[in-house]
């Protein structure tokens, strides 16, 4: 922070403070209210009856057998959906997805609705959709991301570029000493946050009550309110807590608008629940993704050009294209380095955001390329990375507003004993005979920031309220916002009470993009800032203060009071009292500053180091030891920005080792699409796994030089896990997850060894 | 689901008369018929509920030697049961491996035996399945098949056994001991299986208990359970390999083998036992047992990998046997990770 | 068909509920009592996050008929606090940073404690394996472990 900017006291008496979490209590208790813990009178249940095939008609239902079950009330079917404002599948704004709402009788993936039974009772609501038994006229699905014709889509992401380059990279692999061309492999993954997408709707007249998960209420009442034709403001949107979102939440899904026009059909508050089978249909998932890293190397071990290619997978009707290769334009110093993308239009459901979209899967390629060039060189992993170390980002040739890589990778590898690493693989096993390996991979992750808007209130006893529609989805945002708005306002934590989660609340952006704690801190230091301002005015003008006559500009707040730099103070609450004041309010907006982004690259850095333990003959991995060293600018709470990058570095390990969604060639649907068969790691999985917070001062990203640490922990690790395991093996594998049997078969069985 | 009556008999005779009528299926620790009655693959009329059938959950030594494990006694239980790990300690092994502790502290011994494929073709009650619905056709067989069967595969089904427990079982020549309203029977474990895997008793027979023959605590001191799966609770196996030996005098006296995850029912290879029975023990001829074990096994699919890891996985179980059954049933079951080097409690 | 009346007794208090045929446990606690505390994660059995004790044994609520329980005694993480006092493993969990998104978080104080109620003194592998069954997606799991052994250590010493 540059100083006399802020009136943040100058130690942040709560940020930087491992504080417990604010919700604690609520949690352990069980008395957390999430969306389906709603019952509000008269309360009637709604399923989802979801389409067995993944394209064509639905040509009959059983509606009389559905609506024979006893306690069935209604069967909503594009024949008597109520109607809505707007066409679910118009592009209403400049970021807004296609719906499947019951417009027609198309299918286009399996899994989409087709139809919403309401019963008195879940029992009954469930059997009505099973006797609905739809009838359908099937078309030939393709959901085989090699199998289709690729075209270059106009953006990919949320708008970025689908091509970027700096530098002739053609001109500099043909030239280079060595080059490195390899194919790397990722399945389709599904969020899976624990809870379910869940609506409970209460009509009253043209009002809305909506209780449901979401992380991005702002946009989430926009959306509700433009599709049913109401003022966003009768719209209400409650979502205190979300049990987990990973961008599965961060746009309202088709199923939650059917549960609110279910509601509208009967007249009756509806609450409709996807079970685990629907979270694998119409809430989005993450692209597959076929990945082309080529490095052009230079003797002296420097990279002369890095071109990655993705091809991505989208539905037919709507476009987001996973920004896989996006991230390798900011990683390693390069002469030349170009990032382009191809896509696919597939009979599957649309993609959305999911934790590190495009960087999760990109530098799981990145990171295994970079591990393959090193040992082409023959030279150390964590060596080939100093060296290439990106002193500005090259895409751009913009210098970083910081940048404290190199001191993670000092960090994590003493921490790790990376030192004494052999260089050649296969050289390491443990006292049971399996085979060990060390990988490292580097961790990055933007610093974005969006707009926001908060409302501070000090109240005559001193306490402050303050407001906004910031989400709490298990990250600690509750707590962590509530740290920043208590040295913003100068007040003991104590004295601060943080209201979030409703859209009737001032819009905080969304928790996603690891930009919650910027983008929402950031409006609530701009409020805390502007009541401060206010007290002063006030105290300064009154010449019964202790400040009297004193200079805004030198009071900061602090310890519940204003203070001078002579050591003259005068507590918030006797500023109101003798103002004859009952309470003052401010607001406070922010947004990115776009002359510093536009002159400075801004991202978070990593390093992770992993160990792992293969079993020679069959296969079978243990990640044994996972290290990240993370430089995220300031950090708030330590303890919660721990859990996130431990949680990230966890998704990282899954996505390496675990999960895959398998789409039926024959079906088009998602042949595991359950907790048994999708494998989400237990911990009995997993090895101790360990965050250090490497210290990184940032002037530039934010007003509260925080950056973000959500998604940063899954980049860097999957690669480090899957370089680790070539280390261990001298096996290659490029098709992620990597199997047992992909391992297995590449490496020759241990008894067939002794033979020869 | 489906509207059930639900009944609680007393006594094994109201049971059985109970169970005579149609679209009755009998409720044991539940956790796969109600999972798949909700998912509408079984849509009973009627569940009768064997908890009131208290001699059921018991373990208790056979007159002839040997142990009958109750129908209803619960995985859990039958993990930690003394006599269980004293003669027959590759049941906890085999068991603990298995889903995850909530569903052992309900799942039934019997109910484990019998429990449904987890065959995405079976499990969706909208698709083509031979085994739901005789003739209706496979979905299964247009889908990648890397979990399909690799040895005895019908045209009808390609779908696994799932049950870890089985596998042990058959290994040790386990018998049932079936009640029905004509009286009881008792059958040996494999011919529960059909070709399909499904169950051969016919309706309203119940499985009263498993009987383990005395020459099974023969095998104690050198009896492992090995399972390849993708995560370390709550996953089925790959493929997973029972191994018992008896040894004597630096010789296999006899040898138990059965593999898992390869068939549609528990899959016990004679052949590998006739190469093992009376040899001295060597990793070649542990090679051999296993290239016998597998010599029939033909891919459907993408699987044919399945065969080479039914190889590599029997060989070290066989391996595993012969150094010794643990003092404890290790922290990780049946893993190849399991902390090895414990021991041998029987030598 | 006509609903069934059940009785059991849930944390501590007799509860008689008409269930409909096919009604879970978790349904029956959840949407007829108001106990929201069981969490529907999967609904299959596959998450843990409906675990509850009944009859002093770690249950899926998602996979247990409603009409099985008649009698039975059942304990969830609501009623683990006595008189706004937290339960020790309650205590443990908030002070180790045990919960994030909190959706896993009572199906995880139940393994705990049905694992606790045998075992005051587990190993930290008894721990990994106690909740084995128990999904938590923000995978804060070494918390989880750490808040267990913390709560057994607190046990041990106050029964000292």
């Amino acid at each position: 922070m540059a100083e006399g900017t802020a009136p943040i006291s100058p130690e942040g008496a709560a940020i930087g403070r491992p504080i417990a979490r604010d919700d604690g209590v609520a949690k352990v208790t069980g008395r957390a209210r999430y969306a389906a813990d709603c019952r509000p009178p008269g309360l009637l249940h709604a399923v989802i009856a979801p389409s067995r095939i993944a394209r064509g008609r639905v040509t009959a239902f059983d509606l009389d057998a559905a609506m024979a079950e006893p306690g069935v009330v209604a069967v909503m079917t594009p024949a008597n959906r109520p109607p809505l404002a707007e066409d679910p599948d118009a592009k209403t704004a400049p970021i807004v997805f296609r719906l499947d709402l019951l417009q027609d009788d198309r299918i286009r993936y399996a899994g989409q609705p087709v139809a919403v039974v309401i019963g008195e009772t879940l029992e009954a609501a469930e059997e009505g959709a099973f006797r609905l038994a739809p009838a359908y006229a099937a078309e030939p699905a393709l959901v085989d991301i090699d199998a289709a014709e690729p075209f270059v889509p106009e953006t990919v992401g949320l708008g970025a570029p689908v091509e970027r380059r700096r530098g002739d990279v053609e001109a500099a692999l043909a030239t280079a000493a060595h080059r490195v061309q390899r194919r790397y492999e990722t399945a389709a993954q599904v969020h899976n946050p624990l809870e379910p997408h869940a609506v409970v709707a209460v009509w009253e007249g043209d009002r809305l009550w909506v209780d449901t998960p979401s992380q991005n209420v702002a946009r989430a009442q926009r959306r509700i309110a433009g599709l049913l034709g109401l003022p966003p403001d009768h719209v209400h949107i409650r979502s205190p807590f979300v049990g987990g979102g990973f961008g599965a939440k961060a746009f309202p899904a088709g199923p939650q608008v059917l549960g609110i026009l279910a509601a509208r059909l009967v007249g009756r508050p509806v609450k409709l629940v996807l079970s685990r089978a629907q979270m694998f249909g119409a809430v989005g998932h993450r692209a597959p993704t076929r990945q082309t890293l080529r490095l052009g190397l230079a003797d002296d071990g420097t990279i002369a050009a890095l071109a990655h290619h993705a091809r991505v997978a989208s539905s037919r009707f709507d476009d987001f294209f996973e920004p896989a290769a996006a991230l390798s334009g900011g990683v390693y110093a390069a002469g030349a380095v170009e990032t382009t993308h191809e896509a696919v239009r597939l009979d599957i459901a649309t993609p959305v955001v999911m934790r590190g979209p495009g960087e999760a899967t990109g530098s799981l390629a990145l990171e295994c390329a970079i591990d393959e060039a090193a040992a082409e060189l023959g030279l150390d992993p964590l060596a080939f990375r100093r060296l290439n170390h990106a002193d500005t980002e090259p895409i751009s040739g913009r210098p970083f507003s910081s940048k404290a890589l190199r001191a993670c990778y000092d960090a994590g590898a003493a921490r790790f004993g990376w030192a004494g690493r052999p260089l050649a693989p296969r050289s390491l096993s443990d006292s049971d005979g399996r085979l060990v390996g060390l990988g490292i991979g580097t961790a990055v992750f933007p610093s974005m920031m969006f707009q926001a808007e908060a409302r501070a209130l000090l109240r005559a006893d001193g306490a402050a309220i303050v407001e906004l529609g910031a989400h709490e989805i298990g990250q600690g945002a509750a707590t962590a916002l509530r740290q920043i708005a208590a040295d913003a306002l100068g007040l003991p934590l104590s004295a601060v009470t943080l209201r979030t989660g409703a859209s009737d609340l001032p819009d905080a952006g969304g928790a996603a993009g690891s930009s919650h704690t910027a983008t929402a801190g950031s409006a609530i230091h701009a409020a805390g800032t502007a009541l401060v301002a206010r007290l002063a005015a006030l105290a300064t003008a009154d010449p019964a203060s202790p400040l009297h006559g004193a200079g805004n500009a030198v009071l900061f707040a602090a310890d519940g009071a204003l203070h001078a730099g002579d050591g003259r103070r005068d507590p918030h609450a006797a500023v109101l009292a003798r103002a004859g004041l009952g309470a003052i309010e401010a607001r406070g907006a922010a947004a990115p500053d776009r002359a510093a982004r536009a002159s400075h690259a801004m991202a978070a850095h990593g390093a992770v180091f992993a160990e792992v333990a293969v079993d020679p003959d069959l296969g079978a991995i243990r990640v044994t030891r996972l290290v990240g060293a993370f430089a995220a600018g300031r950090i708030v709470n330590p303890r919660l920005a721990r859990s996130q990058l431990v949680g990230g570095m966890i998704w990282g390990l899954s996505l390496a080792l675990h999960e895959a969604a398998q789409f039926d060639p024959a079906t088009g649907a998602i042949a595991n699409a359950d907790l048994g068969a999708y494998r989400i790691p237990v911990h009995a999985d997993l090895p101790f796994v360990e965050a250090l917070l490497v210290a990184e001062e940032d002037t530039l990203v934010n007003p509260l030089g925080v950056k973000g640490v959500g998604e940063i922990g899954i980049t860097g690790t999957a690669g480090a896990v899957a370089n680790a395991v070539w280390h261990a093996t001298g096996v290659r594998i490029r098709r992620f997850p990597i199997r047992i049997e992909d391992l297995a078969l590449a490496m020759p069985g241990r008894e067939k060894e002794d033979d020869a | 689901m489906r509207r059930f009556a639900y009944l609680r008999p007393a006594r094994l005779e109201e049971a059985l008369a109970a169970a005579a009528e149609p679209e009755t299926a009998w409720l044991a620790g539940g956790t796969n018929l109600v999972e798949l009655m909700k998912r509408g693959v079984a849509r009973p009329a009627r569940l009768v509920d064997l908890a009131g059938l208290e001699d059921l959950a018991t373990i208790t030594p056979l007159a002839a030697g040997g142990l009958s494990i109750g129908a209803a006694v619960r995985n859990a239980d039958l993990a930690r049961h003394p006599v269980i790990l004293r003669d027959a300690p590759i049941l906890a092994e085999a068991v603990l491996s298995a889903a995850a502790p909530q569903i052992r502290n309900r799942a039934t011994t019997a109910g484990n035996l019998l429990q449904a494929p987890r065959c995405a073709g079976f499990l969706d009650p909208g698709a083509a399945c031979n085994r739901r619905a005789a003739g209706s056709g496979c979905a299964a067989r247009g889908g990648d098949g890397r979990d399909a069967a690799v040895l005895g595969a019908t045209e009808a089904c390609i779908a696994v056994h799932p049950s870890d427990l089985a596998v042990p079982l058959v290994a040790l020549d386990a018998r049932l001991r079936v009640a029905g309203r004509d009286g009881e029977r008792t059958i040996a474990l494999g011919t529960l299986y059909g070709a399909d895997g499904a169950s051969t008793l016919p309706p309203g027979e119940l499985v009263r208990a498993v009987l383990l023959p005395a020459e099974a605590a023969g095998f104690a001191g050198h009896a492992r359970y090995l399972k390849l799966r993708e995560r370390t609770s709550f996953a089925f196996a790959l493929v997973s390999a029972a191994a018992a030996l008896r040894i004597a005098g630096g010789r296999i006296v006899a040898a138990r083998v059965a593999l898992g995850g390869v068939a549609p029912r528990p899959w016990r290879p004679a052949e590998a036992e006739a190469v093992l029975a009376g040899a001295v023990p060597t990793d070649a001829l542990f090679r051999a047992a296993a290239d016998a074990a597998l010599a029939a096994a033909r891919p459907i699919a993408e699987n044919g990998f399945k065969i080479e890891l039914a190889r590599r996985v029997l060989v070290r179980a066989l391996t595993l046997a012969l150094r010794g059954t643990p003092a404890r049933v290790p922290a990780l079951a049946a893993s190849p990770f399991a902390p090895a080097g414990e021991g041998a409690r029987h030598g | 068909m006509a609903k069934v009346p059940v009785q059991f007794t849930l944390n501590g208090s007799e509860k008689a509920e008409f269930v409909e045929s096919g009604a879970t446990l978790l349904d029956v606690l959840r949407d007829k009592i108001g106990d929201t505390s069981p969490k529907a994660g999967c609904r299959q059995g596959t998450c843990g996050s409906c675990s509850v004790i009944v009859d002093g044994e770690l249950r899926l609520s998602c996979l247990t008929l409603a009409e099985t329980c008649e009698g039975a005694s059942i304990v969830t993480t609501a009623g683990l606090a006595e008189g706004g006092v937290l339960h020790p493993l309650q205590r443990a969990f908030m002070d180790a940073f045990a919960t994030q998104c909190g959706f896993c978080t009572p199906g995880m104080i139940m393994a705990a404690k049905a694992l606790l109620d045998r075992n005051p003194d587990p190993s930290r592998d008894e721990v990994v394996e106690a909740i084995a069954g128990n999904i938590c997606r923000c995978t804060g799991y070494e918390p989880i472990i750490e808040a267990v052994l913390s709560a057994a250590r607190s046990n041990s010493i106050s029964a000292a």
